[in-house]
């Protein structure tokens, strides 16, 4: 996983709650067997609209998304944040994330942070009015920096540290070798089984 | 203090529990099918990693399955590819796998418990939000996503944040002609699409106990709809009486040893649930969407809201944006909207109970002309079941299509979609924007309504057809 420590950049206003899975990637691209590619796929059916904010020449090389609440509902679809990460983004912001996008999210190192409604409301109001805008993510310090905004975010203690340090999961439980041998021996006989027993 | 039943099944699953760390939770179960699998296993091949536990692990293929000539080549080459990956890696781990062709193959979430593979008390993950419908069985059951798929074939487990627990209490007796998936709807549209979120939802009370399995697993399938981590119902006799004598269901002294352990999982009398919500039964009626989330939605006897009567100016927004996809003016009765198909299938309500329940409404009966109906049974058992009780017959009787087992018109991704601006009343789960097609417009129903609009070629549930649909001699 990349490391996520400190993250500086310009951002899309993206005035939509429920933004649901569908519509961050459609269905047709879950197709691809890769992590890769999804980019073009981002928004599909929204950015055929050339007013779509994404669409706006002044939002290019924008890698901040700042949302609506309930971003990320719907399907378990990893290739939500794949999309999201392919296109450039690396963090996304709103005041309500849907729970397995926010998973997902945070063992790939895209960021989302979540912020007061309000909080969202003046990073809108700030970024719609100038495009250049700057928005600063801080993991370290755990804040949300743009001109006259500074807010603090809550974010796991391990998780903060796995992703600081770009820790892979797996590694980490294997490592407990013991305990999950020392779990199966454990478990009832009338536990199912998918194949006969050897 | 008392335990609800969320609580136990996790506590009994804990495998390390370190301060500062999310709970390591073994998993009993894991479900795999063609679209979230891929990269996992690409995953573990980069690592040098095996699968732990094959003997936990199941396949099917689902999501980009034909309904049509599955005897031939599938025409999509990249349906195909993603099919054949499956398969490949399949053989190459050494997991089971049911293929198009294959007597168990069907959705991921109708195929476990038709096997006896999802048992009370266990934990069952799958690659796909409909995870939740497995908590039918008091089991503790969410869907995942690819990094934590590869996460527990490598390592049979998975670290998970805690959660809270909310009881959805139902008290009193269903109307006629209001189900389980009007009940759900319902209830996602009164806690809303963020209304669930953190929480395992526990659904109890005297309607719930009074619903079958097949219905059971209808709520909670939706749980995620409604944003929560998973949905659950205490196991009681009608969920052993379902389990006993499945292939996969335990047998004689194992058996006993299970329906005792089961009997100890219903959430303790005084044990205290984060939050609780109570539903009277008796004041439901057939529920329908009118919008692009399973949030919004309303009695079939409504009309389109005005987005101006939400207050939530986010919410007020978001109903905007939805009539003007869905192309429906605020005032008019629900009643009085056309549909151009009717889809009865997927992991919600593509069960024999549910076959059985829109072909009682069709028989004898001709669907309205122009409609189109899809009747995609949710596995091959599924199929020859409704085969056998000539249920195939009564729908192509009535004018309409009787398919192969897949996921289908649920999400498209095989080649059953609508085409743009096309209205669909569909017992799905999921109204989002585009879902069933570009341009595409759901409203979520139940099977009964389905096969009711399929009639009347409008939103209509089975008590508005006597005096409008003749019925043939």
């Amino acid at each position: 996983m990349e490391k996520f420590t400190t993250h500086t950049g310009r951002a899309v206003p993206l005035r939509r709650s429920n933004v649901d899975t569908d519509q961050i990637i459609p269905a047709h691209w879950l197709k691809k067997v890769t992590r890769t590619g999804f980019e073009d796929g981002l928004f599909e059916a929204w950015r055929k609209d050339e007013d779509f904010v994404l669409n706006r020449p002044e939002r290019a090389g924008a890698t901040v998304l700042v949302a609506g609440p309930e971003f990320g509902t719907g399907s378990s679809r990893e290739h939500a944040v794949w999309a999201l990460q392919n296109y450039g983004f690396q963090t996304v912001l709103s005041s309500r994330f849907a729970d397995i996008f926010r998973g997902n999210s945070l063992k790939n190192g895209l960021l989302t942070v979540v912020l007061p409604q309000e909080t969202v409301e003046r990073l809108w109001a700030l970024t719609e009015a100038d495009p250049t805008a700057e928005i600063t993510v801080d993991l370290e310090a755990r804040e949300v920096r743009a001109e006259g905004v500074r807010a603090p975010f809550e974010l796991d203690d391990n998780v903060r540290w796995r992703l600081l340090n770009g820790l892979d999961d797996i590694s980490i439980t294997l490592q407990n070798e013991d305990a999950i041998s020392a779990f199966e021996a454990t478990r009832p006989a009338f536990k199912p089984r998918t194949l006969p027993a050897a | 203090m008392g335990r609800t039943l969320a609580e136990k099944v996790w506590d009994d699953h804990v495998v390390r529990r370190a301060e500062g760390e999310p709970d390591l939770l073994y998993i009993d179960l894991h479900l795999l099918h063609e679209v979230t699998s891929p990269q996992a296993f690409d995953g573990l091949r980069l690592a040098g990693r095996t699968v732990r536990r094959t003997d936990l692990t199941i396949a099917t293929e689902d999501h980009n399955t034909p309904t049509l000539d599955i005897d031939k080549p599938i025409a999509d080459p990249v349906s195909r590819v993603q099919l054949e990956t499956l398969r490949r890696n399949a053989e190459e781990f050494g997991v089971r796998i049911h293929s198009l062709g294959d007597i168990e193959q069907g959705v991921v979430h109708v195929v476990g418990p038709q096997l006896g593979l999802t048992q009370p008390g266990t934990t069952v993950v799958c690659g796909d939000s409909h995870t939740s419908t497995h908590g039918a069985f008091g089991a503790l059951a969410f869907g995942i996503g690819t990094s934590q798929v590869e996460h527990v074939l490598a390592t049979q487990t998975l670290p998970l944040a805690p959660f809270r627990t909310m009881a959805i209490t139902v008290e009193g007796e269903l109307p006629e002609g209001v189900t389980a998936k009007d009940l759900i709807l319902a209830i996602i549209t009164k806690i809303g699409t963020g209304g669930g979120q953190g929480y395992v939802l526990e659904y109890r009370g005297s309607a719930i106990r009074s619903l079958s399995m097949e219905a059971r697993m209808t709520v909670c399938n939706m749980s995620i709809e409604a944003g929560a981590r998973a949905g659950m119902i205490a196991p009681d006799r009608t969920t052993f009486d379902y389990l006993q004598g499945r292939p996969h269901a335990p047998q004689g002294e194992d058996w006993d040893a299970a329906v005792a352990y089961w009997e100890t999982l219903a959430t303790d009398e005084d044990a205290v649930f984060d939050h609780e919500i109570f539903i009277d039964a008796a004041e439901l009626t057939p529920f329908v969407t009118w919008g692009t989330n399973p949030g919004q939605g309303a009695p079939l006897g409504a009309d389109v809201p005005d987005p101006a009567s939400f207050e939530d100016p986010q919410e007020r927004i978001a109903a905007e944006n939805a009539l003007k996809y869905m192309g429906l003016t605020a005032g008019t009765p629900l009643r009085e909207v056309k549909v151009d198909a009717v889809f009865v299938g997927s992991c919600t309500n593509g069960r024999i109970e549910d076959l059985r329940a829109a072909a009682a409404i069709v028989e004898g009966r001709t669907i309205a002309e122009g409609v189109r109906m899809l009747v995609v049974p949710g596995s091959v058992r599924v199929a020859l079941q409704a085969v056998e009780e000539g249920l195939d017959k009564v729908f192509t009787a009535a004018g309409a299509e009787w398919r192969h087992a897949g996921c289908s018109m649920c999400l498209g991704m095989n080649p059953d979609q609508l085409a743009p601006g096309e209205r669909c009343a569909s017992t799905s789960n999921r109204n989002f924007e585009g879902r069933q097609g570009k341009g595409g417009r759901t409203h979520l129903v139940s099977p009964q309504v389905a096969a009711a609009t399929a009639l009347l070629g409008r939103l209509a549930a089975p008590a508005d057809l006597s005096s409008n649909v003749a019925v043939e001699a």
